[in-house]
């Protein structure tokens, strides 16, 4: 949650609104924000940090384990129509990478705009490729992985 | 007394799935019902569950949050197993 915070700036400069949800109750929110993810990040966490007890929400979204009683590391890429473009869930022991989820969006935003799609790896300012007839068996001629 | 409204049980409604959309292929479970085991419903490519949870907001203090407030925004809906763990 720190690193998502620790880059909201750009974030926010894409448009993007975060939630962080899990299974602890808005009290505890509000403490690990005092105690603790205000000193990891200036100001803390910027975004709203919602509580999900019993799991429901995290059923719905496939991320709920019952075992441990937690929704486990999952996100979720949602875009201006409401519609789900891209999911990552993880087991609780590896953190996120928001450098590639940045990259994703900037991808999905970039393929709202164009109607172009971006090939794998894309960064901003990079080949995108325009989906036709033409291209068909010609994707070397325009993109090779590096 | 604001902390009065806000009292130690405060259910929000959680997820709100469209009755339109109710997963027959799931043996017909009801998603919404009490104590039933919910079916994963998210799906790439398909609208987003929306939902209503407590949320606590830096600088508002508590409030109830709906994924749907923010339909017309790009959101990033970030899941963790919990506050005050190591990763």
């Amino acid at each position: 949650m720190a690193a998502v915070a620790a880059l909201y700036d750009e974030f926010k400069a894409l448009g993007v609104e975060v939630l962080s949800v899990s299974t602890d109750s808005r009290f505890v929110h509000k403490i690990w924000q005092e105690q603790e993810l205000s000193k990891m990040v200036p100001g803390g966490v910027p975004f709203p940090m919602l509580s999900d007890p019993g799991g429901k929400i995290g059923s719905v979204y496939g991320v709920y384990d019952e075992a441990a009683g937690v929704d486990i590391r999952g996100r979720f890429i949602i875009d201006p129509d409401f519609v789900i473009r891209a999911m990552e869930v993880l087991t609780p022991e590896v953190g996120r990478n928001p450098e590639e989820l940045l990259r994703q969006i900037k991808a999905f935003q970039h393929v709202r705009a164009t109607g172009e799609v971006t090939p794998s790896g894309w960064q901003p300012g990079q080949t995108t490729l325009k989906p036709g007839p033409d291209l068909v068996g010609k994707v070397w001629t325009v993109w090779k992985p590096e | 007394m604001a902390e009065l409204k806000d009292g130690c049980v405060k259910p929000a409604r959680g997820p709100i799935v469209p009755t339109t959309e109710s997963p027959s292929a799931a043996g017909g479970a009801a998603p919404s019902a009490a104590g039933k085991e919910v079916p994963m419903l998210a799906r790439v490519g398909h609208e987003a569950i929306d939902f209503e949870a407590n949320a606590y907001i830096e600088g508002v203090g508590f409030k109830p949050v709906r994924l749907s407030d923010y339909k017309g925004k790009w959101i990033v809906l970030c899941f963790y197993p919990g506050d005050f763990t190591f990763v």
